[in-house]
């Protein structure tokens, strides 16, 4: 599993990768020969930004259209709820619930 | 492998031979759970619907449930003062040939005498299913429904995919195969469309998941629950895109409501948002709601793809569970089936996982029990639900 790699990137059009297993805050990744460098804890499944996104750009997965930035991203960042958003129904989460 | 069924008296073919206590009422639920309870282990299952009010959607689910292939016979269980025919529910199950009673718990004189006499009805029952005549079935004899939930990152990457192409076998081997969650389709309307056999279909199915998209809008809610963000799903657009491609990539042959039948082989959308205005609520309530509409649409058997980790199965028919997340796996892998996680892990591939779903099919389909029917699991839920009839367009012939 040690040799497995850590990243992926689900197709060619994409702006966020996949993490394949749970990652540190301070490491750092490799895919393509380009460096990633994590300061956060992201978690298996998880995206990061493949290269810095604007606040508006919609956010490609599988070259489909999955949300848009609701600020900038920097490569390498965790892309998540907290900084993206859908472009359909909001999403719901334990924190954001109304009382 | 060669597979026995169970062949029913209206010509139905089944992987389990159940017999059913079928409340008619909440009321009647503690009642038939009684009578059931000690026969567990005998294919004794409890059913029902809660509702007092009637509503034509729960009669259809309960008339399917209880003439489906899997089941052999059904006592009915009334409070007697609630609003279910179940004069006529009674009558459907017999004209499919299927032995039942009805016990009435105020005509019965409460709650001890209704289960003595409940259980009476059951010991002979039991020993007269298992003469049940045993008959060939194949592949095509098959009708397999499939469903995610807890759902997480990982899903869209392993289980579901992979259960995408065991679809894809399926249909080519001339099964049934039925996919739903209409309400997890946004953002992936435009390719599901272009996959309909005709352009009529097309537009059917275009219309089916607009007014998913309204009725959720309206809801205020998507079909998104917080441990989905929690597991890597940031928007429902990410969800959808993973639950959709459960579906593989064979074209679809029609468009269902719960509780139809699809008439021949193929790969079939079912449709699970009510028609109309919203009037009861949330389309679907959690899996299980959905789980049993598949299953009375024919299912005899259900893949249930879960990253977070669902522990559910159901009555009726065996769920089959297949694990996306690794990490998943090696916490729950006592409630799981199949391992799709090492799809992320090894250099296991998506096909390689895909052909262990459908072994799975074959040995599950061949009487061997799934990790839920071990562990007891029969969940069930029906709901209030409202829907038109499905146009002449729904099926291709």
């Amino acid at each position: 599993m040690g040799s497995f790699k850590k990243l992926i990137r689900l197709s060619e059009n994409d702006n966020v990768l996949v993490v394949c297993c749970n990652i540190e805050p301070g490491e750092e990744l490799q895919l393509e020969n380009v460096r990633y460098v994590i300061n956060e804890f992201v978690a298996l499944g998880h995206k990061i930004a493949l290269k810095d996104i604007a606040m508006g750009e919609p956010i490609l997965k599988f070259n489909v259209v999955i949300g848009s930035a609701v600020r900038d991203i920097k490569k390498g960042q965790h892309v998540h709820v907290h900084n993206i958003k859908s472009d359909f129904i909001p999403t719901y989460t334990i924190d954001n619930q109304k009382s | 492998m060669e597979l026995l069924g169970y062949e029913r008296k209206d010509g139905r073919k089944g992987i389990r031979n159940v017999i059913l206590v079928a409340y008619l009422v909440e009321c009647a639920h503690f009642v038939s759970s009684e009578i059931a309870y000690p026969y567990k282990k005998d294919g004794v299952q409890v059913v029902g619907f809660g509702g007092c009010y009637p509503n034509s959607h729960a009669s259809k689910v309960m008339t399917q449930l209880c003439t489906h292939p899997n089941v052999g016979a059904v006592l009915l269980v009334s409070l007697g003062c609630e609003s279910f025919n179940r004069a006529k529910l009674a009558k459907d199950i017999q004209a499919s040939g299927r032995p039942v009673e009805t016990l009435v718990i105020q005509n019965c004189g409460g709650t001890a005498k209704t289960v003595k006499k409940g259980q009476a009805w059951l010991q002979s029952t039991i020993s007269k299913l298992m003469d049940t005549k045993r008959v060939k079935i194949g592949v095509k004899d098959l009708v397999v429904g499939t469903i995610c939930g807890g759902s997480d990152a990982t899903s869209g990457i392993t289980a579901n995919p992979a259960v995408g192409l065991t679809f894809d076998k399926l249909v080519k081997n001339q099964a049934i195969a039925i996919f739903e969650e209409t309400g997890e389709m946004i953002g992936c309307v435009e390719d599901i469309v272009a996959r309909a056999k005709t352009r009529n279909l097309g537009m059917e199915i275009q219309n089916c998941l607009n007014k998913a998209a309204r009725y959720y809008t309206i809801m205020g809610h998507g079909s998104f629950a917080p441990g989905n963000a929690d597991g890597g799903l940031s928007t429902i657009e990410e969800k959808s895109l993973g639950a959709y491609s459960k579906s593989g990539s064979a074209q679809i042959s029609g468009l269902i409501k719960p509780g139809d039948v699809p008439p021949s082989a193929g790969l079939y959308l079912m449709d699970v948002v009510p028609d109309g205005e919203p009037r009861f609520g949330f389309p679907n309530i959690n899996d299980n709601m959905e789980i049993t509409e598949l299953i009375a649409s024919g299912c005899h058997l259900i893949l249930f793809t879960t990253g977070r980790g669902s522990v559910v199965g159901s009555a009726v028919s065996p769920v089959i569970k297949i694990c996306a997340n690794p990490d998943t796996f090696r916490k729950m892998s006592d409630d799981m089936d199949v391992n799709a996680g090492k799809v992320i892990e090894s250099n296991v591939t998506l096909q390689e996982v895909s052909e262990e779903i459908y072994d799975k099919i074959i040995e599950t389909a061949s009487g061997v029990p799934t990790v839920s029917e071990k562990l007891g699991h029969q969940e069930f839920v029906i709901g209030y639900k409202t829907f038109e009839p499905i146009g002449p367009n729904c099926l291709v012939g």
